[in-house]
């Protein structure tokens, strides 16, 4: 490639991640800034729910588009979040008191994993730490044993009923079938469900929301994220190149359950409880089809599928309870059938490219459109021709 | 003793009831490789079917109604057969190969099913019909035409929101008719009361057998009777091992792969309605009746692994009498009596209820997965993958 073109190249590239943070830099404005002036306070509090379960797609995204784990089990993850600052709200009381529902079981003393959650640090630490190491620990017994694909998701979901018999089971440690309710409690001498707290939370979320957006953009760009597609496309392969997938695959998925750990505390806090429904297997599966809906493998898409589906949940079920099941059934299957890469990934390769024709801007291509279109082959095609 | 032949009596009770719901998914998981996460809906439409013949028989008066459960077999059989050849035919077919997809289309089905018995009524039924009737019929008559290749995309693009509008617009104009609108099953759980001679036990031993749970047993046995003399002595039964060995080359000599597909997948729903005929006896029956058995069949399979029956048959006993023991507290009575065990004691008291010796059961089979990660029976051969 000559030096010009190559500055040239180098000068468009730049120009594109300008206007790229421009345009989330707009977004965030409007997310952070304009809406919660022009929303009421209950239909912000469902937006930051639906923003927070949108950080939960995007590590989805990372294992099941980019790694092709599809992990059902999600759910334990979020909760383990959930859990964890509920925990810590919980005993936001004054020195020797228990939490109440203790009295009700007759426990006089505090279970001891209870006490590390006094702390404010260490319960975010906790928050992103503890849901990691569960999803390191059940991915590295798994992928050791280069258990995949179904059985990678069977025995995620088997892990998350076991979580759920486990959580639910548990009265006389954390309270079992009634879960923990956090909007009666304060944090840093505020009521978590008054509006200003809420308003706090519903901007973490979305400052949370863009770290780990560049935090996965990271991942899947450069070397690693190579090699995860790789692991997707064909394993055997990778590991014939030299490479132990089952390191890399376990990282990843505790990435990916710490990701799902932050946003399981940001959603219980703006929901106002957590019980262990959070991991009841339908929840978990309907995370996936968020990212199916988006698109595989696209980052964005995970964020905008996370939007649509809930946003259509929450209008379709206040009106017509009874379709929602019937449509989110027909959804399922009309993305896995027709649009296999999801709204993104059709988007990109179809509807653009079809849209562009019809105003004209662009000729219609025969063969395949990487040969006509792409700079890097056009050049490769020029030199040739020259030589 | 006797303790301990109880506990053994009702764990194979339980993997009987486990087995017989594995049964059906071992052999399309086998064969295909494609987890069926609607199979617990199969299984809750055999449930389903046994309420209505029940419901038919109760009329007719004693003689008859004793037996219903004989007509209820094969009904439940039939009807989770059709349910699952629709279900091969219409959405698996497309997704071959891509077993991650299958998982998720098939939770969409399993998600739609569970509505439809909760808001299933005539009117319902009469759109479905109106709307199945004019599209296929309407795709079959064009599909006569030479030009049909070309103009494919638009006639499904014109007789797909056509044929849902006409029918839309056929319930919106009945839906004035109470009898129509009434739902048969409603979202409430519907009761299946055993016949007479089903109902009570015998005593041996000085603890009591439900003759239910006997009946059950003697299901599955004659179950997997059947399915092992289908698969080894019939000629279709040679072709579905043939597929399940080798797809490639069976197809090369001249076994017709797709048909086996769907009569395999037609077979194994077939079969889980049968199960679902089975749980009936057990409880009541309601929408989610599938989702308490789907996690626990999976881990049958699982454990089992796909190469042999015998595998199901060894895991579904193992897991149930594992589950039966830990969870009524069995294996921690037995060891009471000796001091020097109090810690292991304790520690099995802890998980001495039915959800927390699930917690127990699934740590066991990670462990034994560790061992053996393919199962107990793991497909051999050269083109299994590793």
């Amino acid at each position: 490639m000559n030096p010009k073109k190559a500055i040239a190249l180098n000068k468009k590239k730049q120009r594109q991640k300008l206007i790229e943070i421009g345009i989330v830099l707009g977004l965030v404005f409007i997310f952070a800034v304009i809406l919660p002036i022009l929303l009421p306070g209950f239909r912000l509090r469902l937006l930051g729910r639906i923003l927070s379960l949108s950080i939960v797609a995007l590590g989805i995204d990372l294992i099941w588009g980019y790694t092709g784990l599809l992990s059902l089990g999600h759910g334990i993850f979020f909760a383990l979040g959930g859990y964890g600052l509920a925990m810590h709200l919980k005993l936001q009381l004054p020195d020797g008191q228990l939490p109440e529902f203790f009295t009700l079981y007759g426990v006089r003393e505090l279970p001891w994993f209870w006490y590390p959650f006094y702390s404010f640090p260490v319960t975010i630490m906790a928050v992103i730490v503890i849901p990691g190491i569960v999803a390191g620990l059940l991915g590295y017994l798994v992928f050791r044993n280069r258990i995949k694909g179904v059985y990678f998701s069977i025995i995620t979901q088997a892990a998350l009923l076991v979580f759920f018999n486990f959580f639910n089971g548990q009265q006389k440690l954390i309270n079992g079938t009634n879960g923990l309710k956090t909007d009666t409690e304060t944090i840093f001498g505020m009521l978590a469900s008054s509006d200003l707290a809420q308003k706090t939370f519903y901007i973490i979320t979305v400052i949370a929301l863009v770290v780990v957006y560049y935090l996965c953009r990271l991942l899947t760009s450069g070397r690693f994220g190579r090699l995860l597609v790789a692991i997707r496309d064909d394993e055997t392969r990778v590991r014939f190149s030299g490479y132990d997938p089952t390191g890399y695959k376990v990282l990843v998925f505790a990435i990916s359950g710490a990701i799902a750990g932050i946003a399981g505390a940001l959603y219980t806090v703006q929901t106002g409880i957590i019980t262990p429904k959070f991991m009841e297997v339908p929840f978990s599966i309907e995370m996936v089809i968020w990212v199916a809906v988006g698109g595989r493998a696209t980052l964005i898409g995970a964020i905008i599928g996370t939007l649509l589906v809930r946003l259509g949940q929450t209008f379709l079920s206040e009106s017509f309870p009874e379709v929602w099941l019937f449509f989110q059934g027909a959804l399922f299957l009309i993305v896995v059938t027709v649009l296999p890469d999801g709204i993104v990934g059709w988007w990109r390769d179809f509807a653009w490219n079809k849209l562009r024709h019809i105003l004209g801007l662009q000729k219609r291509i025969i063969t395949y459109p990487s040969l006509e279109e792409n700079p890097e082959v056009i050049q490769e095609k020029a030199e040739l021709e020259e030589n | 003793m006797s303790v301990l032949i109880e506990g053994l009596f009702n764990g194979i009770s339980i993997g009987s009831v486990l087995l017989i719901a594995a049964l059906g998914l071992a052999i399309v998981f086998g064969l295909m490789g494609v987890i069926n996460l609607a199979h617990g809906e199969l299984m809750m439409l055999g449930a389903y079917s046994t309420f209505v013949v029940q419901n038919v028989f109760k009329p007719w008066g004693e003689p008859w109604f004793s037996f219903y459960i004989v007509v209820a077999i094969p009904i439940a059989f039939m009807v989770a057969a059709i349910a699952g050849l629709v279900l091969e035919r219409g959405v698996i077919r497309f997704l071959y190969g891509r077993p991650l997809e299958t998982l998720l289309a098939t939770w969409g089905v399993s998600l739609i099913l569970r509505q439809f018995v909760r808001s299933v009524n005539w009117l319902l039924v009469i759109c479905v019909a109106v709307f199945c009737l004019l599209f296929f019929a309407g795709m079959t008559f064009l599909s006569r035409r030479s030009d049909w290749e070309r103009i494919r995309n638009w006639t499904l693009a014109i007789l797909l929101p056509l044929s849902a509008a006409i029918a839309v617009a056929t319930g919106f104009l009945m839906s004035k008719v109470p009898v129509l609108t009434k739902a048969w099953f409603s979202a409430r759980n519907v009761d299946v009361t055993a016949p007479s001679w089903l109902r009570g036990g015998v005593k041996v031993l000085g603890f009591q057998m439900p003759y239910a749970r006997l009946f059950i047993i003697a299901l599955t046995i004659i179950c997997l009777v059947a399915v092992y003399w289908f698969l080894n002595r019939s000629t279709w039964g040679l072709r579905i091992r043939a597929v399940t060995q080798n797809r490639a080359m069976s197809s090369c000599l001249g076994i017709p792969t797709a048909k086996v597909d769907a009569l395999t997948f037609a077979i194994g729903s077939g079969l889980a309605g049968v199960a679902g005929c089975a749980v009936s006896l057990l409880g009541s029956v309601g929408p989610n009746t599938g989702q308490n058995y789907i996690v626990d069949t999976f881990m049958v399979v699982v454990v089992g692994g796909v190469g042999n029956l015998f595998g199901a048959i060894f895991a579904g006993l193992g897991i149930g009498i594992v589950n039966y023991l830990i969870g009524s507290g069995t294996l921690a009575l037995m060891f009471s009596s000796i001091e020097a065990l109090k810690p292991l004691v304790d520690f099995l008291l802890f998980f001495a209820t039915s959800s927390m010796a699930k917690v127990m059961v699934f740590v066991l089979i990670i462990g034994f997965l560790q061992v053996k990660p393919a199962g107990l029976f793991p497909q051999k051969g050269r083109n299994v993958e590793l």
